[in-house]
């Protein structure tokens, strides 16, 4: 008699039951579709560079100066080495920085300026790159009353630093105490412990960490706007301005013309290759370095 | 390693190598002192003549040197804001999925994906902004908005495609990977042992990401979301492309407007007049105190979030 007519309580918890098996399938769609939703963009964006920047990409364009306004043709070789010099330029600068200051707060890190050091790394990373550039102005530009390569490269190479330094920290932490104490135990100087120990056995992570960030900073383009400016021309010295391939992007993009707007997308295809190869290629090598268990 | 430490001396090597390491970590503090103070000297030009009214007044006038940066500011905060409401709750939702839901195949290309979308630069996608985003919130969102929810102020007015709108839409997809990355760690640092004494008192699934993983880490989503916010105040050039550049006022997010760093974006190549230039390089201090505030914030936070958990 009791199974067929159950009681309230027990109707009120097969209701409420089904009521939170409910809300939890429609919370788990809600999720799935929020990540679908949130990588949209990565394939519209993905599609339509593809799909506009192809037809641009011809041999005028790795080869030719930018045409006058008003003429077919014409190419962004100019804003592809200028990207590349700057590039370098910046890497000069960001890299041996970078690395040592990585070294320093995995290897010395528990001091209270090491701390503060750490503090300086996050609040360095999060200025907007716009603001480093005006750092760059103030302090380059403005003494040297022009805009110059050399005060891109130097605004590239220090947005290099906090990340390189983040990367390398981490890295270099993931190396047992064990292998330090192995060093240090045969006699061996701190010193050469590790940078022929410890750096050089991470060499390949710590590469990878570089090349990211480079990738990165190669697609920079606000820091760029007031310190390398752009330039019509081949590239004429450190102390002139010099084009960049993000910089000429934003002047195509929003240019009236429909063959510089074509270019413009010739040229954002190139740069996202650029960052997805480099993105891709490095995670596998750093996957195949640390076997499957890392990232 | 204190006793390591102590017999650095043994090697002369030793000491030079840390004092060369340690002259070159300070000066990072250096570059952020030097940061701030170049700003400071170049901008003092209008500190010292628009004092305080440069925050509060909308007025900027290049040509009759006149500047007030409320409007820009406005624009700043506005389209972040819209960034924040669109991008927090996708990246939160999504990092549930990666951390809780997804098997661990699925969770690595799934994340990858995720964190490509802070790969592509910012002038890629204010190109696509421009071309692409614009074109359809002019012709298909903005009139739908317009129409089903033109009540409210935010929604009324013609639709532009360029604006405040598509500069929000474009910042919140630009903060996803930041927020979603932070987020992930945090769940990942909630103990197992809380879901499981959820799964215990008979949890479904979803509950137990409520009690358990939401809750428990509800500190450092906020820090999450204050980093988020921190990359949406600065961001220059896919705002810059996309909000239309115009420096209003208004209610409603369709219309053209314009943010702090977009009008430097904008201008630096016409500032000819000293105080014009110096105008541009107090909105960049503006720009860098706010973003350093805000970046405090968020390590209070998240950093809270990490230690409360690990000293217990």
């Amino acid at each position: 008699m009791r199974r067929t007519q159950p009681s309230a309580l027990s109707q009120l918890v097969e209701i409420t039951y089904k009521r939170r098996r409910l809300v939890t399938r429609a919370m788990m769609i809600v999720l799935i579709a929020a990540f679908l939703v949130a990588t949209v963009p990565l394939f519209s964006v993905f599609f339509h560079v593809v799909r506009q920047g192809l037809p641009a990409l011809n041999m005028d364009f790795f080869t030719h100066l930018p045409a006058p306004v008003g003429e077919a043709g014409g190419g962004l070789a100019n804003a592809l080495l200028g990207t590349i010099i700057l590039v370098v330029l910046a890497s000069v600068i960001g890299i041996p920085w970078g690395v040592v200051i990585g070294i320093f707060l995995s290897e010395y890190g528990k001091s209270r300026f090491a701390a503060l050091v750490r503090f300086s790394v996050d609040m360095l990373a999060s200025i907007p790159s716009i603001v480093i550039g005006l750092f760059v102005y103030a302090l380059v530009v403005i003494p040297m009353k022009r805009f110059s390569g050399l005060a891109g490269g130097l605004a590239l190479g220090i947005l290099m630093v906090p990340t390189i330094a983040r990367t390398t920290e981490e890295i270099l932490k993931l190396i047992p105490v064990h292998i330090r104490e192995a060093g240090l135990g045969l006699g061996v100087p701190r010193w050469k412990m590790i940078l022929f120990i410890i750096v050089r056995g991470s060499m390949g992570a710590i590469a990878t960490g570089v090349i990211l960030s480079v990738a990165r900073v190669a697609g920079e383009t606000a820091p760029l706007l007031f310190t390398a400016l752009s330039s019509r021309f081949w590239f004429g010295g450190l102390d002139q301005p010099i084009a960049s391939l993000p910089v000429q992007i934003f002047n195509y993009a929003i240019s009236p013309f429909e063959e510089w707007q074509s270019q413009a997308w010739g040229g954002a295809l190139v740069l996202i290759l650029f960052v997805f190869v480099t993105n891709i290629i490095t995670r596998l090598a750093l996957r195949r370095a640390h076997g499957s268990g890392q990232s | 390693m204190k006793i390591i430490r102590k017999r650095r001396d043994i090697h002369h090597g030793d000491r030079y190598f840390y004092f060369l390491l340690k002259g070159l970590a300070s000066g990072l503090p250096l570059l952020l002192f030097l940061i701030a103070a170049f700003l400071l000297k170049a901008s003092w030009p209008t500190i010292n003549e628009f004092g305080a009214a440069f925050l509060f007044t909308q007025d900027w006038d290049p040509v009759g040197e006149h500047f007030g940066v409320l409007a820009f500011a406005f624009g700043t905060i506005v389209s972040s804001l819209i960034a924040i409401a669109i991008g927090a709750p996708l990246s939160i939702f999504t990092a549930l999925f990666l951390t809780e839901l997804a098997s661990s195949r699925v969770a690595k290309v799934a994340g990858f994906l995720v964190e490509m979308l802070a790969a592509i630069p910012s002038v890629v996608y204010g190109l696509w902004g421009i071309f692409v985003l614009a074109p359809i919130l002019r012709i298909h969102v903005e009139p739908f908005l317009g129409k089903t929810l033109g009540f409210l102020p935010l929604f009324q007015g013609p639709p532009y495609g360029v604006g405040m709108l598509a500069a929000g839409i474009v910042l919140a997809i630009m903060i996803i990977p930041t927020i979603t990355s932070v987020s992930r760690e945090v769940f990942r640092s909630v103990p197992q042992s809380y879901r499981e004494a959820a799964m215990a008192l008979g949890a479904t699934r979803w509950e137990v990401m409520r009690i358990a993983v939401l809750k428990t880490g509800s500190t450092g989503i906020l820090g999450a979301v204050i980093l988020g916010l921190g990359r949406a105040l600065g961001e220059t050039m896919a705002v810059t492309m996309v909000i239309g550049n115009r420096a209003d006022i208004s209610a409603s997010l369709f219309p053209p407007a314009q943010t702090m760093s977009s009008v430097i974006a904008n201008e630096y190549a016409e500032a000819t007049s000293a105080t014009h230039v110096a105008a541009l390089l107090e909105i960049g201090l503006v720009l860098f105190l706010l973003t350093f505030i805000v970046n405090s914030l968020a390590r209070v936070f998240v950093w809270r979030a990490s230690l409360g958990r690990s000293a217990r």
